[in-house]
């Protein structure tokens, strides 16, 4: 098993990183509010209740922080490119007439 | 989390590259943008700010031993309670921040290593001792005080973990503000001996307080390029002014005199001037040899051994009940 690996000297403070998200009150989203450390899930949650919770929330995240994946900022003009010259896809390119109120 | 700096073009011509960098890096920080982890950064500034941020994570940790000194011997229960979670956040403010430096590509068990090891330093404030009840109203008060004038400018700093992690703490810290400034409140309304009490942990903290923001401008080093680089937006003096000028009115409204003949207020530029900081103090201090500096590093390994055996049975435990 496992077990014995994880308990030698060297490789005792390694335990996976979680990501937690944290919804302040019901019908908000859930904001990223920091990480830690813990062996699994379970154990994540507990902690992330006391880390980041000590006053509160309406519902808390964590999820491994291998299982992310990021767009990087290398590649971020290329990637973000084609959302940049769509002007119409905001209302301020439409013309009504100035009499009308939608 | 960490992804390496790509240090290199296609032509292979670096120098140039790192120039461009380096400039488009100043830019952005001009523009009032964060640098978030994967970017690009000068090692310079990783090295800054993982020092920096590891610094503040110790302290926060080192920071529960002389307040937790005294949870079992608070007076009542509301001001035991109020300790606690005064401490408690402490210790969460320590793992924020540990969070945030590990974003710059550390490890955190390096990070305690260096703690334990004597390597890395701490707020040196810490290493002086708890000696009495009011001292947990004047840490509150001024040394807790101090540190939100510290932090408070950190939470617009360029580096966004850490930005976001002041955010965090500074919100919680005056909660401890105003728990030790009521302690200081009542018993400075207190009998005489409870006044004298309060009286003399000020005479005590008041120049350790004052030596929290670091050498004067005059003696601090590289502080040019975390100015520019927004990982320090004020100077150390002019943070300790803003001290100064907050503490002189919060000790007169509760009756108490700051021990320092050289306190007056100064018409012209608008603040208190005050007398000669002792530097020989803050320098015995930061080398080690301060009141508690051994104490507090004994604490520091007994904490981390004590401890080895909750971490492991929560390895054993998910190791023997996997999940899904």
């Amino acid at each position: 098993m496992k077990m014995e690996k994880n308990t030698t000297a060297e490789n005792e403070e390694k335990m996976p990183l979680w990501e937690v998200f944290s919804q302040a009150k019901s019908g908000k989203p859930h904001t990223h509010v920091g990480s830690l450390h813990a062996p699994d899930g379970t154990m994540a949650l507990q902690n992330a209740r006391d880390a980041y919770a000590r006053r509160g929330s309406a519902s808390l995240w964590v999820v491994p922080a291998e299982a992310i994946i990021a767009s990087t900022p290398e590649d971020s003009p290329m990637f973000f490119d084609p959302a940049e010259d769509k002007v119409y896809r905001h209302p301020q390119f439409y013309k009504i007439p100035r009499s009308v109120r939608l | 989390m960490e992804s390496q700096p790509h240090n290199r073009d296609i032509s292979g011509n670096t120098a140039l590259d790192e120039a461009q960098r380096v400039k488009r890096f100043e830019e952005r920080i001009q523009a009032g943008e964060r640098i978030e982890p994967k970017d690009w950064m000068p090692d310079v500034y990783r090295r800054q700010l993982t020092r920096m941020i590891s610094q503040h994570a110790h302290s926060e940790v080192v920071g529960m031993y002389p307040e937790g000194n005294w949870i079992t011997r608070a007076p009542t229960l509301r001001r035991k309670l109020g300790l606690l979670a005064k401490v408690q956040d402490e210790c969460g403010h320590g793992l924020y921040l540990y969070c945030a430096a590990e974003t710059l590509g550390v490890d955190r068990s390096d990070l305690t290593d260096e703690l334990l090891s004597g390597k890395a330093k701490y707020a040196s404030i810490f290493n002086y001792p708890t000696l009495s009840w009011a001292d947990i109203g004047v840490i509150g008060w001024l040394v807790d005080g101090a540190a939100i004038i510290n932090q408070t400018p950190l939470a617009k700093c360029s580096y966004g973990p850490y930005a976001r992690a002041m955010v965090h703490i500074c919100k919680e810290e005056s909660f401890h503000l105003k728990q030790g400034y009521e302690i200081v409140t009542k018993l400075a309304q207190g009998n005489s001996a409870q006044k004298e009490m309060v009286q003399e942990s000020v005479n005590r903290w008041w120049w350790p307080v004052l030596m929290m923001f670091g050498p004067s401008d005059s003696d601090s080093s590289n502080s040019e390029d975390l100015m520019r680089w927004k990982v320090k937006l004020f100077s150390n003096d002019s943070l300790r002014q803003r001290f100064v000028n907050g503490s002189v009115g919060q000790a007169k409204a509760v009756n108490l005199t700051l021990p320092d003949p050289d306190l007056r207020f100064n018409e012209e530029s608008g603040n208190w001037d005050y007398g000669t900081i002792n530097w020989d103090e803050f320098w015995q201090v930061v080398k080690g040899h301060g009141p508690c500096n051994r104490e507090r590093m004994r604490m520091s390994r007994k904490k981390h051994n004590d401890g080895r055996w909750v971490r492991e049975a929560a390895r054993a435990y998910s190791a023997r009940h996997p999940e899904k």
